[in-house]
């Protein structure tokens, strides 16, 4: 494992140490140890199966819902090991929240979406959530698209609308880190760069860990890029330096299209 | 929906901007130390030059980042591969602004009662062709770009005719060998001077009709 990054000047939010993780019999992380530093766009590559999606999952425990996974060492959001004894799993997923591939709304309307965290928290005031919704529907970039009419249905909202309204009920909640797993994959061009956008100014606020498939993407959104194959961490530096010059003779044939 | 790609990119210009700038003061200065027979002056503008390499190193890196990390296409990707271009341009301009510093230093010394010749003439078009072709950049307009490269004919012609009054002032008179060099290496430097400007100014039209000009390529305009 190779983790020379500097993060200098810049604290770290989310850290792994000696990270294994196992399904069942077969090992899907290989000793992760890596500091994800605060406010800037982590960016997660490498080919299906490498384990990414599994390390962005045990960043918020999303595995423990698989039967027979185990995991050893240790990931801390901020300075709490969240697979330490008493860790609250819902509390800890208010903190670190996840948007997935596919949009998946409620079938409710715009603002119950949004405002549904907030209600589970116990927010009953009305002109609080009403604030809430406003504020979250603006850092999503969805405000001005939706605000004429709140009670419309998530559903009937255009595939990328759907995505940042799901980002907006993500932040509602007022998390400090945002997990995203292919967000854009479903989306076309135009959708995808207002994501990629969205990403850029959220980032002022949050700290993002993206996992994609699509490599210019990394390369567009991320601060910090994170090369894994086949359940280790071959390589993990800046990102300008990694798609400019990588270390790693397997991460250049990956990034350059020569692998395999 | 601003991206945030666009502001790299003016990013990217602003600091071309800078290092235009940085070279149009140098060649300045350079003209001053040669028209005031200035030692001072001269020697300012070859340690200036540095400002100008590592303006020069600070551009390459942010293109390298841009076309790496952005994939830009069609006009963003004609600016960037343009700017890489008027940079290593610019860089030159530094250098055959050093150049002429460094002739300006023995003319000056030596006193010359001798004059210029047409040097002051081609210093003020060439120093006008050097703002033209960065205005056009600045503004993505076409017809500075043009303007620079009808005068490139101009002082061509004068760094001939420079050649031949100074082969004639050193047939006449031996003693003055040593001035005649130093005056034609400066004229010389003007051209190539002139050369860089006529070439920033066919990457502006590039930039803006992607239209290529060097060469004598002709090819009509096309259609914005």
């Amino acid at each position: 494992m190779l983790s020379t990054v500097t993060t200098a000047g810049v604290r770290p939010k989310l850290s792994t140490k000696n990270l294994n993780l196992f399904y069942g019999s077969k090992q899907a992380l290989n000793d992760i140890s890596v500091n994800m530093p605060e406010h800037r766009v982590t960016a997660l590559i490498g080919p299906s199966g490498c384990g990414k999606s599994t390390f962005l999952r045990s960043l918020n425990r999303m595995n423990d819902l698989i039967a027979n996974v185990k995991v050893t060492g240790s990931v801390f959001v901020g300075d709490v090991d969240i697979y330490g004894e008493r860790i609250d799993v819902v509390e800890l997923r208010k903190r670190v929240g996840m948007i997935f591939q596919k949009s998946n709304p409620f079938p409710k309307s715009i603002y119950d979406n949004v405002a549904y965290g907030p209600r589970i928290n116990g927010v009953r005031v009305k002109r609080v959530l009403d604030e809430i919704v406003e504020r979250s529907l603006r850092r999503a970039a969805l405000w001005e698209e939706v605000s004429g009419d709140l009670k419309k249905s998530g559903l009937a909202l255009s595939g990328g609308q759907q995505q940042r309204l799901c980002i907006a009920r993500a932040l509602a909640v007022d998390p400090e880190v945002l997990l995203m797993d292919e967000p854009a994959s479903a989306l076309d061009p135009i959708a995808t760069a207002k994501i990629e956008e969205l990403m850029y100014e959220l980032k002022e606020n949050y700290t993002i860990v993206i996992v994609t498939h699509n490599m210019q993407q990394a390369a567009r959104v991320s601060d910090y890029t994170a090369f894994f194959y086949m359940g280790k961490l071959i390589e993990y530096d800046e990102t300008k330096r990694l798609f400019t010059t990588p270390k790693q003779k397997q991460t250049e044939e990956y990034i350059t299209g020569r692998f395999g | 929906m601003q991206r945030h790609f666009e502001k790299e990119l003016e990013s990217l210009q602003t600091t071309i901007i800078k290092m235009g700038s940085a070279a149009e003061e140098a060649l300045r200065l350079s003209i001053a130390s040669l028209l005031d027979a200035s030692v001072d002056v001269a020697e300012r503008v070859i340690e200036n030059d540095d400002r100008i390499n590592s303006l020069e190193v600070e551009i390459d890196n942010a293109i390298v980042d841009l076309l790496a990390l952005q994939q830009p296409v069609a006009v963003d990707l004609r600016m960037i591969l343009a700017a890489q271009k008027i940079n290593n341009d610019l860089e030159r301009i530094g250098d055959h602004a050093v150049n002429i510093a460094q002739s300006a230093i023995p003319l000056a010394r030596r006193k010359p009662s001798d004059s210029l010749l047409e040097l002051p003439k081609m210093a003020e078009i060439v120093q006008q062709m050097v703002r033209d072709a960065l205005d056009g950049f600045i503004h993505r307009e076409v017809s500075l770009g043009t303007k620079v490269l009808e005068q490139d004919d101009t002082i061509d012609d004068m760094n001939k005719s420079m050649t031949r009054q100074v082969i004639e002032l050193m047939k006449s008179d031996q003693k003055s060998i040593e001035t005649g060099l130093d005056l034609i290496r400066v004229s010389r430097n003007f051209e190539r001077v002139a050369d860089l400007a006529t070439n920033i100014a066919e990457e502006v039209i590039f930039i803006a009709q992607a239209r290529v000009v060097k060469h004598n390529a002709g090819e009509p305009p096309r259609q914005p």
